[in-house]
């Protein structure tokens, strides 16, 4: 009798279903995974080891790179975390604004999140319609900062930049006349919060549509009911947070347990799962994305109704208006030190943390005094996720495993940083 | 009578036909499709493309060497090296953003005191070689009077705000 040996597969870095640079080496028994051994660290590019080369603001456009599809919210961990050492606090608008930005955030993470879990298992026009909402969620980022994605929007001490009044529009073509330009642009007529607005007012009836497609669809509950079950202990032991968390059933949301910027003032519910299997933690999205709906609506009731300043005027940190830099020689001052040597943080040591749409995501900041870090360390959310890789996909077949890496919302700019 | 449902439910795969006429609605519905490089999606007047140095309306280039884009470039992708010129004032002989390393974070146009070195809405950029890609003075005092009239509306617009 022959012997019988498990046979070792590696899966990735180059396969479309391993989300971007994810090295699994699979011990296989047959189809059934014996053992799952996630490699990481082909996308480091020593953020942490960056920033401590760097001013303060200068590290913001880093964390939009971390995780590369939830931008703005890496960004705002960190920019707490300054905020937080220095002992300041940004306007009332502005954190109204972040917290828009958030929950927009939140909601083309899981638009990407959802094409991406549906293409993996099969359900491809996901992915297209997914996509069509986040273009509009691109547009509203790219007329605030300039950016469809890398933001760099959020400063200490505030924003950039107030929303701006007009949105940009489509022109006429020879694939379009001006009539048909007219139609499009109707959403862009007014405001970007008009623009974005609409978009809430539309959105829920896409979501409605998603789930359409997938809730009750016998294949989708196939490939996920029951598979990568995390028990509530389980999942607290392994360090989950974010959706991962909830999905097992405990209400753990940093937004509801340590309120940061204005979520107390909000309405919102958190989603949790019953089972902790893929299927609840696709649910449980499902629901934060309608529930990011409603939290953006209410910002841009607040938005509306209140303006004010989007930065401190505290010019050792934040830079004065470009109006006052030319004409006045203590704010070209002022512009001139910010933009070469930046500001001094006190000695001291802050952890600051967000709740990312992946989970926890925190900045651990040490400064020695000086006007660069002296250490920065990044809490990736999607880290201890992976790491559980082994724990959810013992005992599964091989095709499970691609439903357990989609339903863990990996994305590596934030693993291997 | 709940058994029977549901088996009529799965017999007759009424959730696979829901999802089917959703699609088919969509593939007779009009199409979002934009026909990229004859039709173009808007672009913010705040958008980050590739970088120019502008001038005054005299000729006259903007650029000071002050030397605050080059320190505040957080991918330092900015050399910049000045002298007197012949006139006396003084000016950059060198200005390379090397748009390999650039990160487009907008801080270069952001510090400049001056509005010289600003980032246009231009996207569609492209080198042949590594070497295309390292703007000079030269190539970046042109890309910025080509768009000149374009630049001075966006940053017009966007006054109020900065």
């Amino acid at each position: 009798m022959p012997e019988i040996r498990n046979y070792t597969m590696n899966f990735g870095p180059q396969h479309p279903a391993a989300h971007g640079v994810l090295r699994l080496v699979l011990e296989l028994d047959g189809e059934v995974i014996e053992r799952a051994d996630p490699h990481i660290g082909l996308l480091h590019r020593a953020t942490e080891k960056l920033a401590e080369s760097k001013p303060f603001n200068q590290s913001v456009p880093y964390m939009d790179r971390l995780d590369y599809v939830s931008m703005m919210c890496n960004e705002h961990a960190y920019v707490m975390a300054v905020e937080k050492l220095l002992g300041i606090e940004a306007p009332i608008r502005a954190q109204y604004i972040r917290v828009m930005f958030d929950e927009i955030t939140r909601i083309l993470n899981h638009l990407m999140w959802i094409g991406a879990h549906g293409l993996d298992i099969g359900a491809m026009t996901m992915f297209l319609y997914a996509f069509r909402e986040r273009e509009d969620l691109m547009d509203c980022y790219e007329s605030v900062s300039g950016a469809r994605m890398h933001a760099a929007y959020y400063r200490p001490g505030g924003v950039y930049r107030d929303l701006p009044t007009v949105m940009p529009q489509y022109q006429p073509s020879r694939w379009r006349n001006q009539k048909e330009v007219d139609r499009i642009n109707g959403d862009r007529q007014g405001s970007l919060l008009d623009f974005i607005e609409r978009f809430t007012e539309r959105f829920p009836k896409c979501v409605d549509e998603y789930e359409t497609l997938l809730t009750d669809n016998r294949i989708w509950k196939q490939r996920t009911v029951g598979i990568g079950v995390v028990s509530p202990e389980q999942a607290m032991q392994l360090g989950f947070s974010g959706p991962m968390l909830r999905g097992s059933g405990i209400a753990w949301d940093l937004r509801k347990k340590q309120p940061y910027e204005v979520y107390d003032k909000v309405d919102f519910d958190i989603p949790i799962g019953v089972n902790g299997d893929c299927y609840d933690r696709y649910l449980v999205r499902m629901e934060e994305m309608r529930q990011s709906n409603r939290i953006i609506k209410q910002c841009i009731d607040w938005l509306r109704a209140n303006s004010g300043p989007v930065m401190l005027g505290e010019h050792k940190i934040t830079p004065p208006k470009r109006e006052a830099m030319k004409g006045d020689m203590e704010a070209l001052i002022h512009h001139f030190k910010l933009f070469s040597e930046g500001y001094c943080i006190p000695a001291g040591e802050v952890y600051s943390a967000v709740e990312h749409p992946k989970g926890e995501f925190g900045i651990y900041l040490v400064s020695d005094g000086a006007n660069k870090p002296y250490r920065l360390k990044i809490r990736a959310p999607g880290f201890p996720h992976l790491a559980a890789m082994d724990a959810m996909a013992r005992g599964h077949m091989l095709a499970d495993v691609v439903a357990i890496i989609g339903t863990m919302d990996i994305v590596f700019g934030e693993i291997d940083r | 009578m709940k058994q029977v449902a549901s088996a009529f439910k799965s017999l007759f795969l009424l959730e696979l036909l829901k999802g089917l006429s959703l699609t088919g609605r969509y593939l007779f519905d009009r199409k979002i499709t934009v026909q990229y490089p004859e039709e173009k999606t808007p672009l913010s007047n705040r958008f980050r493309g590739l970088h120019a140095l502008r001038r005054y309306a005299n000729g006259e280039e903007r650029c000071i060497a002050c030397k605050l884009c080059e320190a505040v470039c957080p991918a330092l992708a900015i050399t910049i090296e000045a002298a007197p010129r012949d006139d006396g004032t003084r000016r950059t002989t060198r200005y390379d953003i090397d748009l390999s390393k650039c990160i487009f974070c907008g801080f270069c146009e952001e510090s400049c005191p001056v509005d010289s070195i600003v980032e246009t809405r231009l996207f569609e950029y492209h080198g042949d070689k590594r070497g295309d890609l390292l703007m000079s003075k030269e190539k970046l005092l042109a890309v910025g009077d080509k768009f000149e009239s374009q630049l001075a509306a966006d940053r017009a617009q966007d006054a109020c705000y900065r």
